[in-house]
């Protein structure tokens, strides 16, 4: 849909060029004489009709079922199967990608957690680089959802950290601290959502229907701990790295101009793996688990070791928590 | 059939007037064009073409929406004097204020769309029924909803008298007034919930305070009365249609007295700021002394501060006040000290440092300035064609074809004698 200019292809495909010009001309005029949806929906409605090709036909009519689908959480099973199919086909047509995307629910019995050791972490951001290839994050604009603070001894203060060290690590003197979405339990990013396109899921990971958000960035304003980030232009993920195991509410395609965020690997914890963030630390410095389960790893580090979490007078009771050995 | 006039004679008297008339909706008319062409950029590419990323999410967007908030909601500074407390100087003017009104809200909900890129029908999603508003814990779905019927509520008003005068009827009290003071709680309620969209946000210390909202009225009340005072002055020197003296000195007083609060409260967050240094106040050390090498809205405070203060002792001093030009250069300068402190200065700085102590600037892009000038021309144009219609049909020159009588229905006497302000130019006659 011209909506997001999400049919223009990230390789810059020449018929993609070609078959947008005429959408963004009416686009363009319909949004000059009054910007009403239903003019809109009229102009959008009508393309079909002149398309050229029957793959062009194809594409604008998956593109227009695209731009009125509903809300992800009001849809029937039936609806969900649909639309999966649907932005199956979409990743061809635009982009000759072959995915698959799940719709793994939240598990009963599964409240997930995380949690940080600041005496293992070293600085090394293999986790940085493991959820970029894994979460199909735009390498043009190099979007990162996981920061690693580098810190002076003795004290935590964030504004004196430096998250864009460029030097041999683990540096004297200092400590590292990673930060990514906390999946708190009180999500302040939540509420302010006016289309109600990010919610909490039963098993605490917060997420976002892509194809919902409107793209106002509220929650970006909302979030303490920086974790939201923007798709500013149309993210670029070279064909031969796209990682096609997929999630809906994780990490398949983003449009331009919607909000994204860790969502702890939902495509991989849902199938009981660990994030690729844990997968990839060497020392291993991250410990993530089931917090409903009493043998896990993090329950076991929760009962045992001490415990920080940040800005804990905000009241947003992240379930990410900090410890040293 | 009345209807069908009216809408012919409003489209007439806006298309018709002098040269300077044609001038002035051309070049509102070139800005708009050149303000769609940078929207219609931004909408193929994204907001990457904007000066905004993922530190600093909002930008010169939302800075003017939290500023014109403001000043449609300032128009119950008349409406309620006039309407309900039957005051005679400002019900010439009220008109006008609503006005005003829908035109600062027809640029609010422009901004709103401006800020979030793509075509502005994905907004469907908020249609009740179809969509989903995420009402009422959200801030901003209160503040679509807010704007919204207040867009309506000043367009209905003022139609509905406009429409009666132009027919020859005398507007039923009881059919309006009831709505009068709906909108005038309107006012203050799309004012709070829009500095709420602010001070709610936990994440962001520089906003997170209880004297945000009040702040946000007094400025509200400084700049609409201010933005009203240039206009009428306007009007007043290049029509018939009359506004009383006491109308504009009592404008100006209203002004002067939240000008003076506006500052105090000002002062009072700067010195709590200052004088109990936390992290909290990092922003607001950024914003008026800059962070070491980051100190891009150092300026802009600092100007905007020097007109509010300035401006704010000239209308202090009575005689100053009272004169006409003073009052003024007066209006104009704190109209445009409190847009870049209750937009710029406010909104940027929230997001510097970001909560994570990082500190990326901001700065907006060509892009961003003419989508902004664009969508300001897109304002004056409407104001323009709304006054434009409104004050012939008060002043009884523009009225229904169809009426029986021939004689004029004169809502207003034009003015023809001038008791002060010598030095405004003569009025031209029709
Ligand atoms: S870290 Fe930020 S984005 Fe993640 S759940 Fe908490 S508030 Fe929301
Ligand atoms: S950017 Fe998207 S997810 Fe975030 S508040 Fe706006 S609509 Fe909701």
């Amino acid at each position: 849909m011209s909506d997001d200019g999400n049919s223009v292809t990230p390789d810059g495909a020449e018929d993609g060029t070609v078959l947008q010009k005429p959408v963004d001309r009416r686009g363009a005029l319909g949004m000059l004489a009054a910007g009403v949806a239903a003019g809109a929906a009229a102009a959008s409605a009508c393309r079909p009709l002149n398309a050229a090709t029957p793959e062009e036909r194809e594409l604008r009519v998956l593109e227009w079922q695209e731009f009125t689908q509903k809300h992800y959480r009001r849809m029937t099973d039936a609806e969900r199967a649909e639309t999966i199919q649907r932005i199956e086909r979409l990743a061809k047509i635009r982009h000759d990608e072959d995915v698959t995307i799940a719709t793994t629910d939240a598990q009963p019995g599964v409240l997930f957690g995380y949690a940080f050791n600041i005496s293992k972490c070293k600085g090394y951001r293999n986790c940085i680089e493991a959820c970029i290839n894994e979460n199909n994050l735009d390498r043009a604009s190099d979007t990162q959802y996981i920061r690693i603070f580098e810190m002076e001894d003795g004290g935590i203060n964030l504004e004196e950290a430096d998250a864009t060290y460029q030097h041999e690590v683990p540096a004297e003197g200092h400590f590292y601290l990673g930060t990514q979405c906390f999946q708190c339990a009180n999500p302040p990013c939540v509420p302010v959502c006016p289309v109600g396109a990010t919610w909490q899921e039963p098993d605490g990971i917060v997420v976002i229907d892509y194809n919902w958000c409107v793209g106002c960035r509220a929650c970006m304003a909302a979030c303490p701990y920086w974790a939201r980030r923007f798709n500013w232009a149309q993210a670029e993920v070279p064909l031969n790295e796209v990682n096609p195991n997929q999630h809906y509410l994780g990490n398949r395609a983003r449009k331009k101009g919607v909000v994204e965020k860790c969502t702890f690997c939902i495509h991989r914890t849902r199938k009981g793996q660990l994030p690729a963030c844990v997968a990839a630390c060497p020392p291993g410095a991250r410990v993530f688990g089931n917090l409903l389960d009493p043998d896990s790893e993090i329950r076991w580090v929760l009962a045992n070791k001490h415990l920080f979490r940040l800005k804990e007078e905000l009241a947003t009771e992240p379930r990410y928590w900090y410890f040293s050995d | 059939m009345h209807l069908r006039a009216f809408l012919l004679s409003a489209l007439r008297s806006a298309t018709s007037g002098g040269r300077r008339y044609h001038l002035w909706m051309g070049g509102l008319t070139v800005i708009m064009l050149a303000g769609g062409y940078a929207y219609l950029e931004q909408a193929n590419h994204g907001l990457v073409v904007t000066g905004m990323n993922d530190h600093v999410s909002w930008g010169l967007y939302i800075s003017n929406l939290a500023f014109l908030v403001g000043l449609a909601a300032a128009a119950v500074i008349l409406v309620l004097p006039a309407y309900i407390l039957k005051d005679v100087d400002f019900s010439q003017a009220v008109l006008i204020a609503e006005g005003v009104a829908v035109s600062a809200l027809v640029m609010c909900l422009a901004f709103v769309m401006a800020n979030s890129p793509g075509w502005p029908w994905k907004w469907w999603r908020l249609a009740p029924g179809v969509g989903l508003l995420n009402w009422p814990d959200s801030m901003l779905a209160w503040d679509v909803i807010l704007l919204n019927g207040y867009l309506v509520l000043n367009l209905a008003i003022p139609f509905y008298i406009l429409y009666s005068h132009y027919v020859g009827r005398e507007p039923l009290k009881r059919k309006y007034v009831p709505f009068i003071y709906v909108s005038v709680f309107w006012a203050v309620s799309i004012h709070l919930v829009t500095a709420f969209l602010f001070s709610g946000l936990t994440a962001r210390p520089f906003w997170n305070s209880a004297l945000l909202g009040p702040r946000f009225l007094a400025s509200a009340f400084t700049a609409g009365p201010a933005f009203m005072i240039l206009l009428l002055g306007f009007i007043r020197s290049n029509s018939e249609y009359p506004i009383s003296d006491s109308a504009i000195s009592k404008l100006a007083t209203v002004t002067a007295v939240a000008a003076q609060v506006n500052l105090v409260m000002l002062l009072s967050e700067l010195i709590f700021e200052f004088f109990t240094p936390t992290h909290h106040n990092i922003s607001a050390r950024y914003l008026f002394f800059g962070l070491g090498e980051h100190d891009a809205l150092v300026p802009w405070i600092r100007t905007g501060i020097a007109l509010n203060v300035t401006a704010t002792i000239t209308l202090m001093i009575h005689p100053l006040r009272k004169n006409p030009r003073v009052l003024m250069w007066a209006c104009a300068a704190l109209f445009l000290g409190i847009w870049v402190e209750k937009g710029i200065g406010l909104v940027i700085p929230g997001f510097i440092p970001s909560p994570l102590g990082e500190i990326v600037e901001y700065a907006p892009t060509w892009v961003e300035l003419w989508v902004t000038a664009g969508i300001w021309a897109m304002g004056m144009f409407v104001l323009t064609v709304l006054v434009r219609v409104a004050l012939p049909i008060e002043l009884g020159v523009l009225r229904s074809p169809h009426l029986e009588d021939s004689q004029p229905y004169r809502v207003v006497r034009p003015r023809s004698t001038r008791t002060r302000y010598p030095d405004v130019r003569p009025v031209r006659k029709r």
